[in-house]
């Protein structure tokens, strides 16, 4: 969900990026950290805990939290709600612990 | 190993501040950020700034950091600014190693100045790690950097003066705030935030807070009780909330990493919101040549941030014999409106968290 109408901001239409998630294809747009894309498209869940397993979104969206780390081109623990999104990218939630 | 005069670490209000009067005063100033961009979070307060003018009042928190960054402009030859660049660690010997996209780094300045900010609290309750819960800082940066909303139905957690202003900030991005939630008998911001929101219909529940959240994968309702003067939940005033997202504004906590690493004197201060660093009058660590400025210092608002980083830059740039033309006129300014700032009944807390922070260092 996007906001469409804002009394002090404008949010312009930016160039859409394709990019996949857990091999499903979502659409972002320019400008957008990977966390806020998937938020966008209605993905709130980015990962599960290693051993309870369960279910983790982000908390605190600059940086402390790590509750949004996510597997990003094949590298683990990458802070998705930091790290801007680019064609392309595979976003993939993590479930086990990784080295 | 880099070297530079003044190694500044964190680039929002406090830090943006130290660099420009560093500069005025004629000292070499490297910034490092870990984000980005500049700015910190004042590039998502879109509500206007109260107090004085001289701190920016009226003015939107996103404009008044676009001003201190311009404000930097004339000194690009003096002033190197480091994005994407993360502090990792402070020590004795006043060596700052950095990362910045993979690359490692070590930096020797002859001066530092900490303005890391602080981080958000979260709160104990059963399934406070659902997806769909957030910090109210982490809310505003969702809809007001990246134009996103968190959800459809909202419960606040917190009056204080961001509780409320972020509750505003969602109503104004089409946000349905169902209630405003408040452990404490009485609102905690300014009644002029909370008039705002009364007026469109919030209900603001004080001596209430958030039990428990409900939701498989992701948060599906709240359920809320009521206190007790002793703060003890009511047993049989438990209600259900439905929502699709919570938010949590409970406050903030220093970002003290960095100076407990270098071994620097701390003291745990509730009012201030965690481990604040005892400093001298000129914002001077225990750690010579080591000055704080901002909310690492103590959790206020951001015009104190601002004020703080100013005296800050003056007094480092001073300890490497870089004089600011009118450093006496402009320090006695800058400390009266600290203390302007923090009078009255608003900055009570403030007054008595420094008073037992001095009180402390005395002692210890």
């Amino acid at each position: 969900m996007r906001i469409k109408q804002h009394p002090i901001l404008d949010f312009e239409p930016k160039r859409p990026i394709l990019f996949r998630y857990n091999n499903q294809e979502v659409i972002g747009y320019e400008g957008d950290t990977i966390a806020a894309a998937l938020h966008a498209a209605g993905i709130k869940v980015l990962s599960f805990s290693m051993v309870e397993k369960r279910p983790r979104g982000f908390y605190c969206a600059i940086g402390n939290c790590g509750s949004c780390h996510m597997t990003v081109n094949g590298v683990p623990n990458v802070k998705t709600c930091l790290t801007m999104l680019e064609e392309g990218m595979e976003v993939v939630s993590m479930e086990t612990k990784v080295k | 190993m880099r070297t530079t005069e003044l190694l500044i670490i964190g680039g929002g209000p406090a830090g943006l501040m130290a660099a420009k009067t560093a500069l005025e005063a004629g000292a070499q100033v490297t910034l490092i950020d870990r984000n980005n961009r500049l700015g910190g979070q004042l590039i998502k307060q879109t509500h206007k700034f109260f107090g004085s003018e001289k701190q920016y009042a009226k003015t939107r928190g996103l404009t008044i950091a676009e001003k201190l960054i311009t404000d930097l402009e004339d000194y690009h030859d003096r002033l190197k600014i480091c994005l994407n660049t993360t502090a990792l660690g402070l020590y004795r010997d006043r060596v700052v190693t950095t990362v910045c996209n993979d690359t490692y780094d070590k930096i020797h300045p002859q001066a530092i100045i900490v303005a890391t900010g602080a981080f958000e609290k979260c709160l104990a309750f059963e399934n406070n790690d659902l997806p769909g819960i957030y910090g109210a800082g982490a809310v505003q940066t969702l809809m007001n950097l990246y134009g996103v909303l968190p959800g459809k139905e909202i419960v606040m957690v917190g009056s204080g003066n961001i509780g409320l202003i972020v509750s505003y900030q969602l109503i104004q991005a089409g946000v349905r705030v169902k209630a405003v939630l408040e452990a404490a008998p009485v609102i905690g911001g300014y009644k002029v935030h909370a008039s705002k929101l009364r007026r469109l219909g919030v209900p603001i529940l004080t001596s209430t807070t958030v039990q428990k959240a409900i939701g498989s994968l992701e948060i599906e309702k709240i359920v809320t009780v009521k206190l007790d003067s002793n703060w003890q939940a009511i047993e049989g005033s438990e209600a259900e909330i439905y929502v699709d997202a919570l938010c949590v504004a409970v406050g903030l906590s220093p970002m003290h990493q960095l100076l407990s690493m270098a071994d620097i004197q701390m003291c745990y201060v509730s009012e201030l919101g965690g481990l604040v660093p005892h400093v001298s009058e000129d914002y001077e660590t225990s750690l010579d040549s080591v000055f704080v400025a901002g909310d690492v210092t103590g959790v206020e608002e951001a015009s104190s941030a601002i004020v703080e980083g100013a005296i800050a830059g003056l007094m480092a740039a001073k300890k490497m014999n870089h004089l600011h033309p009118e450093a006496d006129r402009i320090l006695c300014e800058y400390r009266t409106q600290l203390d302007n700032l923090r009078s009255g009944p608003c900055g009570c807390k403030i007054r008595n968290g420094l008073g037992k922070l001095k009180e402390n260092q005395h002692v210890g």
